[in-house]
């Protein structure tokens, strides 16, 4: 059975599945004529395109750093040098202090990783959120459809915003995890009727019928015809939740909810870092920087995938065609 | 301009000798490309052919093969990155180089065309009636009042057939079948009575019946106007009963032409013969084998010099691959016949002619297979059994509360069962329920009436387990092969889901896939590629190979090559022959060509409105139709071969399909039935009132005792009276 993980969506879960070793070289893929699983091609493709992959080790690095950050550098995010305000890098402060000496690489980590954090997992649970009911609704119709899209409305209806800030006050002090969760509670419903729709149309698909007439369960369907069929969307849907959501915390903490001082998030830097950008860059540089470089990996990490998803892209195909005029003539 | 000067002169139509009609159009040299990612898409290279008023030009070719980019560029509706050369004239006018705007001008008065889609061709907002009349309007000048237009549609309408034109032309599309909108769209194409009507592929949407209608409104059409016309389709059959001359196209090249009895009779050109061989025939049947025309047509971005066939050719000789052969007359044939190939000389030897040289060249069998005993039929177990199955779909009126206010019957009191073994072939017009019928019978859930039996188990009671037991047994292949592959699904994955359902374990699977693959002729290289990256005749074997999986014992079929070009059908179709005879299978065969029922199936049902109308082998509905609907689908069926269907007299059925959600009281075709009209007033009363049961039909041999009934022909019809139409 294919594990293709599309529902994971974070962008990091790599399909997987299938037990051959990835690392075969490409000119040994051509002539096999063993069949391998959906998941297995998938992988070898999304290997394949460099652009993704740069994305991936990117990422993962930027996480590797921060998280480690803590067992190198001189300063902690928390701490204080009374010694230097508001300076410039040096050998010290690598990326400088603030105006009351905190060191802004220790803090510009301690941001990104809860950015990061917050991005990838509300990404995740709101995509997860999203397909479930959304395939849910859209395979099954009837009353499952009904009671699912009464609640999707109910919560469109509700201004999240206004929620999140009255029931931030209440969550004061305890985990953080909870307000991503809160965040990913708001953020699926779009995603979800869209979703929906295309499961409809998916579902009068005659693939999805022979596949009932082989009598493949339902759940099964869904995993295996519909959900990977809507992959594209959910990874653009995932690329762009993660970079709005690092942006969402930001105006939530400017009101005072969501990652609250001492603790700092890449949201809360850049803005206080913004209001001298001419004059000390690097407050809010450094920040600025890694969301975009952070972003962009994402982005490319979700193009990646989609190419690998969809047999009919360009990319994550190999040279073979060269090798098989044949498929030349097919396809033309 | 020496090749199209020495073309033009051949190509004069001989029929009319003596008076040298003046060509109505005359294309020459003609190329045509398109830009493409891969570099530039040759679609037309080189096309010379002309016209004469009143003459009927068929242009066939399988699909991409520059039929319709070379009717587009005579209407001069090629989207402008399209590069055009060559000289394109009417009645001796330059068209190529023109404004569009007199370019329109030429388009709506002297040139009409007729497309494959008639919604594409017909507004959705305004009335037919309007349409019609606006067309007048536009192109007739100052004399043309608006009145005037309106009842010229009336009558227009009303000369292609369409009943009560007076209330139907103020009709909106929408609320035409397809058959009246394509009438519609001819009724338009001939307001202004013009020099010229393309059609390209008119009827291939179709249904036969339908089709018959329309190639028959289109023969009215050019007598009243006196046009020429080009018709532009991949049915050969189409071609033979209604054109003068033919073009066989391939690879954006004309490579045969000639008189249509030229072409059918002696092609000299091994495409041309493959393609003739590869229809399968309503007049031959079983003892036919079908040629199928391996691999597929080059692409057009970056041709190989020499013979663009050669790829695909039994007759390949290295000397093919040097120059592309001209298109040069034919030896030892009429003078305008031509072919491009360097071996015409050696067809033209040959004893053999047209299909069986075609069987012979291609090296095509006949599929040795037990015949299928009639006598002993009822000792065979059932391995299909509908009984009196009914399938109605409400109908409701709008609202908060959904009244249900009548009942579409899909299928009402179908019987009919299939045994082990043998083929059923299911045949009607669209609509007519066959597809709700197998549909019924693979949802595997009890019917809203009568009963469903699958390998020996009523489907009443069945319990999961016996339902997923069943399955194994009960495999569908679908009309649309790409729609019925997941196309996010590699092949391996495809071929091993039904055998992923059932639980088999990893090893079998890996083992099998590869075998399935074998089986259905495709390369186990092939096997780590999705469907996208295959040709439609290949997507339809991975599905058999799909279906195949389990080992079922029935194949239920639903139209599985009416999707397909003729060259690769016939392919498909050797396939499901050679696996019936090798592994035993019992097929229900769905279909509305009743030429490939013909061609692969044992027996065979007619149904229409839900009903079946008449059931037997095959061999003897076919040479004894006794049912009206019967005859007059088999009349429908083109011949591919000019002398019979100039023979043949056409049964025309009337209108369309009547509507499921309220059909005509007593018999149900009443209203079509050719037969009807010929009886008296009592009789007729009988057909309004009395359903016609389903009965034993009389023997077809006039000295047959009295009395006597044949075991296995049924028929519904109380005035079932034999009438041979093939
Ligand atoms: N607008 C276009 N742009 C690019 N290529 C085209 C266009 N229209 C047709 N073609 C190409 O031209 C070739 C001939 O097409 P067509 O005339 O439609 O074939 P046919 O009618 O015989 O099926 C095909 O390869 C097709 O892909
Ligand atoms: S020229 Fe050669 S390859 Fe082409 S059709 Fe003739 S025999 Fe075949
Ligand atoms: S019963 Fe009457 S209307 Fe029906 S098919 Fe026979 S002759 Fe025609
Ligand atoms: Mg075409």
């Amino acid at each position: 059975m294919t594990t293709t993980d599309v529902t994971g969506g974070t962008g990091k879960s790599v399909p997987t599945g299938g037990a051959n070793p990835v690392d075969v070289p490409l000119d040994a893929i051509e002539a096999e004529t063993e069949g391998v699983t959906r998941g297995t091609l998938v992988l070898r493709r999304f290997l394949r395109n460099k652009l993704a992959l740069t994305g991936l080790v990117v990422l993962a690095l930027l996480y590797a750093v921060s998280l480690t950050s803590p067992l190198f550098a001189p300063w902690a995010y928390d701490e204080y040098d009374y010694l230097s305000f508001l300076q410039p890098p040096s050998a010290s402060h690598w990326f400088g202090t603030t105006q009351i000496g905190e060191d802004v690489f220790a803090q510009t980590m301690r941001g990104l990783q809860r950015s990061l954090t917050i991005g990838l997992l509300t990404a995740a649970i709101s995509i997860v959120i999203a397909s479930v009911v959304g395939a849910c609704a859209g395979y099954f119709g009837g009353w499952v459809d009904r009671g699912l899209m009464w609640i999707v409305d109910l919560l469109l209806v509700l201004p999240s915003f206004l929620i999140i800030a009255v029931i931030s006050p209440a969550l004061r002090g305890s985990s953080w995890i909870l307000f991503v969760l809160l965040l990913g509670l708001f953020a699926w419903m779009i995603t979800a009727r869209i979703l929906r729709g295309m499961t409809l149309t998916l579902r009068e698909r005659e693939f999805v019928k022979a596949a009932r007439f082989m009598g493949a369960p339902s759940g099964l369907i869904i995993r295996r015809h519909i959900l990977p069929n809507m992959a594209s969307l959910m990874i653009i849907d995932v690329t762009i939740t993660v970079g709005s959501t690092i942006l969402l915390e930001t105006g939530l903490s400017y009101f005072g909810f969501g990652v609250q001082p001492p603790d700092v998030s890449l949201g809360t830097l850049i803005r206080d870092g913004s209001t001298a950008a001419l004059t000390t860059p690097w407050l809010f540089l450094f920040a600025g920087g890694l969301l975009v470089v952070s972003v962009l990996a994402v982005n490319f990490i979700g193009d990646g995938l989609r190419d690998a998803l969809d047999p009919n892209a360009r990319r994550g195909r190999n040279v073979r065609e060269d090798e098989d005029p044949e498929v030349e003539v097919e396809r033309a | 301009m020496t090749a199209y000067e020495a073309e033009s002169d051949v190509l004069a139509d001989p029929g009319r000798a003596g008076e040298p009609a003046a060509p109505l159009l005359e294309v020459a040299d003609l190329e045509v490309s398109f830009p493409s990612e891969d570099g530039r898409v040759r679609a037309v290279r080189g096309l010379s052919y002309r016209v004469s008023p009143g003459e009927v030009l068929g242009i066939v070719g399988e699909s991409g093969s520059g039929k319709s980019v070379s009717s587009l560029a005579v209407m001069g509706l090629l989207p402008p990155s399209a590069r055009i050369g060559g000289s394109i004239r009417l009645r001796g006018q330059e068209l190529l180089g023109l404004s569009d705007t007199e370019l329109s001008r030429i388009r709506g008065r002297r040139v009409a065309m007729v497309f494959q889609d008639p919604l594409s061709a017909l507004t959705p907002v305004y009335t037919v009636g309007d349409q019609i009349a606006e067309a007048l309007l536009v192109h007739g000048g100052r004399s043309t009042t608006a009145s005037t237009a309106r009842n010229r549609a009336v009558e227009l309408l009303d000369l292609v057939g369409i009943p009560n034109a007076a209330e139907r032309v103020k009709a909106f599309p929408h609320e035409f079948s397809g058959g009246m909108r394509q009438r519609a769209v001819i009724a338009m194409a001939i307001a202004n009575d013009p020099d010229l009507i393309i059609a390209d592929e008119p009827t291939t949407a179709l249904d036969v019946t339908v089709q018959a209608q329309v190639l028959e409104v289109l023969k009215t059409a050019q007598e009243v106007t006196g046009a020429g016309i080009v018709l532009i389709t991949h049915d050969l059959g189409v071609v033979a009963g209604t054109a003068d001359r033919v073009i066989v196209m391939y690879a954006g090249k004309a490579v045969e032409t000639g008189t249509v009895d030229e072409i059918f009779a002696t092609p000299r050109m091994p495409y041309t013969l493959g393609l003739l061989g590869s229809i399968p025939r309503l007049d031959v049947g079983r003892g036919q084998p079908l040629v199928p025309i391996e691999g597929q047509p080059p692409s057009l971005v970056a041709l190989p010099p020499g013979c663009p066939f050669g790829p695909r050719c039994p007759l390949h000789e290295p000397a093919c691959d040097a120059a592309e052969p001209e298109l040069l007359p034919a030896p030892g044939a009429a003078p305008d016949h031509r072919a491009a190939c360097i071996r015409t000389g050696e067809l033209a030897a040959a004893d053999a002619e047209g299909g069986e040289l075609a069987a012979e060249l291609f090296d095509a069998h006949v599929v040795e297979a037990e015949p299928v005993d009639s006598a002993t039929r009822i000792d065979r177990e059932v391995v299909l059994g509908v009984d009196r199955l009914v399938k109605h779909y409400p109908v409701r009126a709008g609202g908060i509360f959904r009244r249900q206010v009548g009942a579409v019957q899909a299928v009402d009191g179908v019987t009919f069962d299939v045994r082990a073994g043998e083929t059923l072939g299911l045949v009607g017009e669209s609509g007519c329920g066959k597809s709700t019928t197998i549909m019924e019978i693979m949802g595997l859930e009890p019917p809203t009436g009568g009963s469903i039996q699958v390998l020996g188990s009523q489907v009443e009671g069945l319990s999961r387990a016996d339902r997923k037991r069943i399955r194994r047994d009960l495999q569908i292949v679908f009309q649309d092969p790409m729609a019925s592959l997941d196309p996010r699904l590699p092949v391996r994955d495809l071929i091993a889901e039904p055998m992923e359902v059932q639980g088999f374990d990893k090893a079998h699977i890996t083992r099998r896939v590869p075998e399935l693959m074998k089986l259905v002729g495709l390369r186990s290289e092939q096997i780590n590629r999705y469907p996208g990256e295959f040709s439609g005749g290949q997507r339809q074997r991975i599905c058999i190979a799909r279906a195949l999986a389990l080992e079922p014992k029935v194949l239920v079929l639903d139209e599985p090559v009416s999707a397909l070009d003729v060259s690769i059908q016939a392919g498909v179709l050797n396939l499901l022959d050679e696996l019936k005879a090798r592994l035993g299978l019992a097929y229900l065969f769905v279909a509305h060509d009743l030429s490939v029922v013909r061609h692969i199936a044992d027996r065979v049902a007619v149904m229409y409105l839900g009903k079946i109308v008449e059931i037997g082998g095959v061999e003897e509905v076919f040479a004894a139709p006794q049912h009206p609907y019967t005859q007059a689908l088999l009349s429908a069926i083109p011949v591919p071969d000019p002398e019979v269907e100039r023979r043949r007299e056409r049964i025309l059925l009337t209108g369309d399909l009547p509507s499921p959600a309220n059909p005509p009281s007593g018999c149900r075709f009443r209203t079509r039935c050719q037969l009807f009209a010929t009886l008296g007033a009592d009789q007729q009363q009988r057909c309004i009132d009395v359903e016609p049961p389903r009965e034993s039909a009389l023997p077809a041999e006039p000295d047959a005792p009295v009395g006597a009934h044949l075991p296995d022909h049924d028929v519904a019809c109380h005035w079932a009276r034999i009438r041979t139409v093939v």
